[in-house]
């Protein structure tokens, strides 16, 4: 049996899931590859992505912020600046497509903090596919600003009440949806997680952000960075910026995981820093687990972050020490959040910035000669009632 | 050597007649009356025992039974209860298997979990998320323990995979009567006996039969065409609407016997 065919990384990945999905994952499969190297199918994704999300998305030199993080220099990539407000649209286009490739037409999405499940309704729209959005019940509270834009948008959002309430829930209701309608449906799952292929193909549409970033540093800078980082929850932004720097050894590639109260606390997200290897979701990965394997709840007051799993791909690269992996509290944070706004008027999604304090953390101990290219993976319009709450700003 | 399961169906393909196999989570409402529900359901006529392992992230199972689970692990139960019931099932008379996502066998140990199966005299493991391909682990200490493997196929699975899948099984084959999770449904999906028999032409194991099954006509249609009748939801549904009291276990045995006599019928 050949390993890649599987989606296998190292020990993680594969697939774990009732045969009943098994067609249409070689199905998915299948479209993938032959759209891969179908040219086009690439032609067509690069026009949406230039005269419809934006791309490529700049870079930009965050001088003030560098300030406070040892003087290194602190490039940030922008896909804040993307239609819907973050990268999730790179995947969701991507995968919109070969749903129509399939014939089918109807998609499914699960979504934590909304970004993935707006994205998803936007390229329904675009596409004139239904979609049903799967949202945990409390982040239908803690992001009821995205369960509008995604009403707005045509989609039918369904709160789930089972469980946590939170993404992981949603995550089983899709999949129940997906078994039951699989025939007219594609699952539009939205992360670097999930069963063969999802990690593979939601990685290579992601990868467009590497790309993109790698040329644009050395173009500036005339060198690589000495750091890349992105915030870590399924790890879709993280692998994206990540993957095209994986050959080049001396780059340090760093994800920041949501440390919650901090991972001694157990109040946390932080899947490889604080989990241990398991089978969630259709794969094999870290997983907050217990003796028993069940899944742990997790904690993040960024609801992006809130999942007790993440990519297999992540949980090999920090395996084989490619890259290394960090937790960030709730506060170091907010903190960061604030500094980002206050520094480069930049107000960056909660998930970001979880990114951005391991810039500061990192950037001090590299010092001033380090540059850092930070994915900035979204922006904060969703996140105002939580961060005026979390700084007591009246509303 | 042959499990108990194994046997059951020679005896029953003997009578002419199929199995009736019965569901019920560890555990459930309590372990403590989870062990009178599951005597209820052998002396009511129910011939084999499918023990479920509450887990977190039952993607395979509808409201009834993530309603069940949860319930019995808020209970605190785990692999010891699981294992425990299985014990008292198998002593009970019935052959009795585990249905277990892959997520808690694999954090127990594979090799553990298989020898803790064969030394509760259980049959063998029904795995709903396994796939043939992440088998490798499983086959080996399966096969050392003498256990029955048993997967489950759907209307969706193709039949190139059907053959493979198949030859991987033993004990029975479970078909999926339709494409979704578990539950009750008014009627049995008419795609179940077409992929009964698919199977049949490329397996000669015994093929059981599940998901939506819950009254004795539809034992008795099921029974028509497949060697064993899987019912869980229905005898969920009874202890949720009323108790595991002497009325509601009074319930689940008149459940069986009805069933019981479907599967009796059905030829």
């Amino acid at each position: 049996m050949d390993s890649s065919i599987l989606g296998h990384f190292g020990p993680y990945g594969g697939r774990f899931v009732p045969e009943a999905l098994i067609a249409a994952l070689d199905e998915l499969a299948a479209a993938h590859l032959a759209a891969q190297s179908d040219s086009s199918f690439q032609e067509e994704l690069n026009e949406l992505h230039k005269t419809y999300s934006g791309r490529p998305s700049i870079l930009t030199d965050a001088k003030r912020f560098s300030e406070y993080a040892g003087g290194a220099r602190i490039l940030l990539k922008r896909e804040d600046l993307n239609h819907t407000g973050s990268h999730k649209i790179n995947n969701v286009l991507g995968q919109a497509l070969l749903t129509r490739r399939m014939g089918k037409k109807r998609i499914i999405a699960e979504t934590g903090a909304g970004q993935h499940g707006v994205a998803s309704a936007t390229a329904a729209a675009l596409f004139g596919l239904e979609c049903v959005v799967y949202m945990g019940e409390a982040d239908t509270k803690r992001q009821a600003l995205n369960v509008a834009r995604m009403k707005l948008l045509g989609a039918t959002v369904v709160p789930v009440t089972q469980g946590s309430k939170t993404l992981k829930d949603a995550i089983n209701e899709a999949m129940r949806d997906w078994v039951t309608n699989v025939e007219t449906t594609h699952y539009l799952l939205g992360t670097v997680a999930g069963p063969h292929p999802f990690p593979t193909m939601v990685r290579d549409f992601q990868r467009i952000i590497g790309v993109e970033a790698r040329a644009q540093v050395l173009e500036l800078t005339g060198k690589l960075p000495d750091a890349v980082l992105a915030c870590v929850g399924g790890g879709s932004n993280a692998i994206g910026i990540f993957h095209p720097f994986i050959d080049d050894k001396n780059v340090r590639l760093i994800g920041l995981e949501a440390g919650g109260k901090g991972v001694e606390t157990g109040f946390h997200a932080a899947t490889i820093s604080g989990g241990t290897p398991g089978v969630l979701h259709g794969t094999r990965s870290y997983v907050l687990q217990d003796k028993d394997g069940q899944t742990v709840e997790s904690h993040s007051i960024s609801a992006g972050l809130d999942y007790p799993g993440v990519g297999p791909e992540h949980a090999f690269l920090n395996d084989i020490g490619r890259a290394e992996y960090r937790a960030v509290t709730d506060d170091q944070a907010m903190y960061a959040f604030s500094l980002l706004c206050k520094s480069e008027g930049i107000i960056p999604a909660i998930e970001t910035a979880h990114a951005l304090a391991g810039a500061l953390e990192i950037g001090n101990e590299l010092g001033k000669d380090a540059t850092l290219l930070i994915n900035l993976s979204g922006r904060g319009d969703k996140d105002v009632q939580t961060a005026a709450e979390y700084f007591g700003l009246p509303l | 050597m042959p499990t108990a399961l194994d046997d059951l169906f020679i005896k029953t393909k003997k009578e002419n007649r199929a199995a009736l196999i019965g569901y019920l989570p560890a555990g459930f409402p309590t372990q403590k009356e989870s062990i009178e529900i599951i005597k209820s359901m052998i002396d009511g006529g129910v011939d084999a025992i499918e023990i479920g392992y509450p887990y977190s992230d039952p993607v395979m199972d509808g409201p009834v039974i993530q309603a069940a689970s949860e319930q019995a692990i808020s209970n605190g139960v785990g692999v010891d209860e699981v294992f425990d019931l299985l014990k008292i099932s198998v002593a009970y008379g019935a052959p009795s298997v585990v249905m277990s996502y892959w997520s808690p066998i694999e954090k127990y140990g594979v090799a553990k979990f298989a020898e803790a199966i064969l030394s509760a005299k259980g049959s063998g493991v029904i795995t709903p998320d396994l796939t043939v391909e992440e088998s490798e682990t499983w086959r080996a200490e399966s096969d050392k323990n003498l256990l029955n493997r048993i997967y489950v196929v759907a209307p969706s699975t193709t039949s190139e995979r059907l053959a493979k899948v198949t030859s991987e099984c033993s004990g029975f084959i479970y078909a999926a009567s339709l494409m979704g999770v578990t539950g009750t449904r008014d009627a049995v999906s008419a795609n179940a006996s077409s992929l009964v028999s698919r199977i049949r032409s490329t397996s000669n194991t015994p093929v059981a039969v599940g998901l939506g099954v819950s009254t004795k006509e539809q034992a008795k249609v099921v029974a028509s065409y497949a060697d064993g009748v899987i019912v869980g939801s229905a005898f969920i549904k009874i202890i949720q609407e009323h108790g595991a009291g002497r009325s509601g276990l009074k319930k689940v045995k008149k459940l069986a016997q009805s069933l019981s006599e479907g599967v009796r019928d059905g030829r």
